[in-house]
């Protein structure tokens, strides 16, 4: 399939079922959106992250009822710096799409989404285990992946890939 | 009592350790502790070529290593907006297939080992040898084949190939039933497994389990058949759903699922389609070797692929398939350079392994061993 432009315009997008149920909540959530290779992407704002997902959860024509993914990407140096991003599918519509949160470098934490679906548990523990994130209210946050005195978060860009030992 | 049932242990399958606080036989709480296998795959990807990501993913789930490779390879191409043509996409299909009854082989061997069926364990790695067999006929490699390359395939499959598959496929069925009547009627088997870690179809969605751990409790769904990629949609084939959300139910989805992909095998090689393995586009997937030694310009473009890569187009892909464990997913964010931004792998034994709490709390010590047994856990998965 020939790759076709990405539509990053939202007042073209806004008619998709889930931008166009989170438009009608709270215009103020959505900072932005994205098509691109068949693929719907939804920039939220970090503030509404949880009630975001409730809504979309909950929603009846296109319930997303399944966490498929949570991680995060660092565009290190430039600021945002962090961008969590989750990937929901729902199961009943068979729909995709994706929600991104932008974060900044210094002390960069979100609410967790642990209440809303369960699965992220694990998920929420290895982005804050190689990135170092914190996730208000997450249950049990500790290293998942790295050892528990490990100093430093592996996977950030500034982090070298042969490591410091 | 806490015990520690530790990262070294026969029936852990790879290096999990799993604590458990114990009263007597009954567990009280249960916690896996992992990172045991954590290599750094997901950092190692970013610095590398494109192509040379390709035999790393071979090596995260190590028991069904080319539906990684198609995984990535998948990712890859819809970042690039490749036209894979119809000869490729339809031996992806057979040897993704061949790689589940491989994948399922070694889960019903070690499982049945694990509760007390020693001789399975033999039987089932009889016919693995013939799958590794086929895998090295095809690529050279028994088990991290990297065969699917981005834009095709590796190699044209050799002469002998198909009629060897056809044997294989022939006789398998009745393997398969060897194997049903030493366990789903034997009543041993059934008290060992009927009605132990059972999980509701709520829970299981909830927790983000995929896969057989999500069909044996009763939620038709699966990627093949509801999201299809590669060629998927030209096939006909069953989706084998249980209800009761045990270990019996799981066992037997992935028992039906044996007998569905040799299905698929006999379709693949009945309408194998004529043509190229490769894509064509010549400044991504490397030429014909005979071309590259008498042509200067496949020469120049092999030299070019080799050490200097190819540009992705900026942007970022999610492509899942099914995998043997569930939805094994792969998030690919580049930015217009030959070595990929980020590649993240969304594990499908990580999410699963989050149900263990949920099976395994208020039951017996013994059937903690058949729980994780069940959820046929991959360490290199979990950990990368």
């Amino acid at each position: 399939m020939p790759l076709t432009p990405a539509v990053t315009d939202l007042q073209q997008l806004k008619t998709h079922p889930a931008i166009a149920k989170l438009l009608a909540w709270n215009s103020a959530a959505v900072e932005g959106a994205k098509f691109d290779r068949d693929e719907t992407t939804i920039y939220i704002e970090r503030s509404w992250l949880r009630e975001a997902c409730v809504l979309l959860r909950d929603d009846p024509g296109c319930p997303f009822n399944f966490l498929s993914d949570v991680t995060c990407v660092d565009w290190f140096p430039s600021e945002p710096r962090f961008e969590v991003v989750y990937q929901l599918l729902s199961i009943p519509k068979k729909e995709r799409v994706r929600l991104k949160v932008r974060l900044e470098g210094t002390a960069p934490a979100i609410d967790t989404v642990t209440s809303v679906w369960p699965a992220a548990n694990y998920f929420e523990r290895e982005v804050f285990d190689l990135f170092g994130i914190r996730f208000t209210g997450h249950p049990y946050l500790r290293r998942l992946l790295m050892p528990e005195d490990w100093e430093g978060y592996p996977l950030r860009k500034d982090y070298p890939v042969e490591g410091y030992r | 009592m806490i015990l520690n049932m530790g990262p070294q242990h026969p029936s852990t399958h790879g290096v999990l350790r799993v604590i458990l606080e114990i009263d007597g036989e009954n567990v009280v709480r249960i916690m896996p502790d992992i990172g045991y296998l954590h290599t750094g795959i997901e950092k190692t990807c970013e610095a590398k070529f494109y192509q040379q990501v390709v035999p790393l993913t071979d090596r995260i789930d190590y028991l069904c290593p080319l539906t990684n490779n198609l995984c990535y390879v998948l990712a890859v191409e819809k970042l690039l907006g490749l036209e894979i043509p119809p000869k490729a996409q339809w031996m992806r299909v057979l040897l993704n297939e061949l790689t589940r009854i491989n994948s399922h082989l070694v889960w019903l061997g070690t499982h049945a080992m694990d509760i007390g069926a020693l001789t399975v364990f033999l039987y089932c790695f009889r016919e693995r040898e013939d799958i590794l067999r086929l895998f090295e006929a095809v690529s050279g490699q028994r088990m991290m084949t990297s065969y699917f390359r981005i834009g095709g395939l590796a190699l044209e499959p050799p002469l002998g190939f198909f009629e060897q598959t056809r044997k294989f496929a022939d006789r398998f069925p009745g393997k398969v039933d060897e194997y049903e009547n030493l366990l789903t009627g034997n009543p041993i088997w059934m008290m060992r497994t009927k009605g132990v870690a059972k999980i509701t179809a709520e829970d299981a969605i909830a927790l983000g389990a995929s896969g057989p751990t999500l069909r044996g409790s009763g939620v038709d769904f699966d990627l093949r058949r509801d999201i299809p990629y590669s060629g998927y949609e030209n096939f006909k084939f069953k989706v084998p759903v249980s209800r009761e959300g045990d270990v019996f139910a799981r066992y037997m989805c992935r028992v039906q699922e044996l007998r569905e992909s040799i299905a698929i095998v006999q379709q693949a090689l009945d309408g194998m389609p004529e043509g190229p393995i490769k894509a064509d586009a010549p400044k991504i997937v490397l030429p014909d070797r005979e071309k590259m030694k008498t042509q200067m310009e496949a020469l120049i473009y092999h030299f070019k692929i080799i050490t200097e890569g190819f540009a992705v187009p900026e942007g970022e892909v999610y492509q899942a398939v099914e995998s043997p464990r569930g939805e094994m997913g792969y998030y690919v964010v580049s930015d217009g350079t030959p070595k990929p931004y980020r590649v993240h792998m969304r594990a499908a034994c990580l999410a699963n392994m989050q149900t263990l709490p949920k099976m395994c709390e208020g039951r017996l010590l013994a059937d903690v061993i058949a729980a994780i047994g069940s959820i046929d856990i991959v360490l290199g998965e979990i950990d990368r």
